[in-house]
């Protein structure tokens, strides 16, 4: 697929950002808003799929690496077993920073934007939601990349 | 004679589908209801999370959530097999 025209480009250069943007706040506030880290991982890779349209199959392989989607999609999922098994002193999965210092709060009833709350589920929200960016970021970059420019 | 059949089955499932959708339980209203119920009280003192499908996707019921992550990196896994790049 060639690169689109100058206007497409010139709106994906300014939209793009604020796309990777509202993603990375749905993952971030998973705890507490609708949303999570399957769907902010969602919205980042359909900023991907959009600079990769608007710039062709060529371009896109110059600007966007397989392996650091590889190396982050792994470690993310290393990192969410991780965090499921530090809990294994109760049971595998268990809660261990609710409670504490660290995202510790407890809210009581309307939480009017507290993000230090949750416990390990904001970290496991991070880590799923590079997990899945990083993963449909690797199937785009799969099917562009086997296209027929590409290999002449 | 074709055609009956098909008339005939097309009917067969129509009525099924009929029955079933007449004999749906009335929606809002389960028979049981104690587990959602424990999830709606407890699940904000328990893990401390407002967004109570959060705390059961990722606390309650975990499992799921890593046997979906473990699916995601499965399908990426075969898509990079499907389109490699062989060598020449």
């Amino acid at each position: 697929m060639k690169e689109m025209s100058k206007i497409v480009r010139t709106v994906t250069n300014i939209i793009y950002s604020f796309i990777i943007l509202f993603g990375f706040y749905i993952i971030i506030h998973g705890h507490l808003t609708p949303g999570g880290g399957f769907q902010g991982g969602a919205v980042v890779a359909s900023a991907f799929a959009l600079l990769a349209v608007s710039y062709g199959a060529l371009k896109i392989k110059d600007m966007l690496k397989k392996e650091n989607f590889s190396v982050s999609e792994c470690s993310a999922l290393f990192v969410f077993i991780g965090l499921a098994f530090l809990g294994i002193s109760t049971v595998f999965f268990y809660n261990f920073l609710t409670g504490g210092v660290i995202f510790g709060n407890i809210p009581s009833g309307i939480n009017p934007g507290d993000l230090n709350t949750g416990g390990v589920i904001p970290l496991m929200n991070v880590a799923v939601g590079v997990e899945v960016l990083s993963g449909i970021g690797l199937i785009i970059l799969y099917m562009f990349t086997g296209s027929k420019e590409v290999k002449e | 004679m074709n055609k009956k059949i098909a008339v005939l089955a097309l009917g067969v499932v129509f009525v099924f589908l009929f029955v079933g959708a007449v004999s749906l339980h009335p929606f809002g209203e389960p028979d049981e209801k104690g587990m959602d119920d424990y999830f709606i009280e407890n699940a904000q003192n328990e893990t401390g999370a407002n967004n109570v499908v959060t705390s059961v996707v990722f606390d309650y019921r975990g499992y799921d959530t890593l046997g979906e992550a473990t699916v995601l990196f499965t399908a990426v896994t075969g898509v990079g097999l499907a389109l490699r790049r062989m060598k020449k």
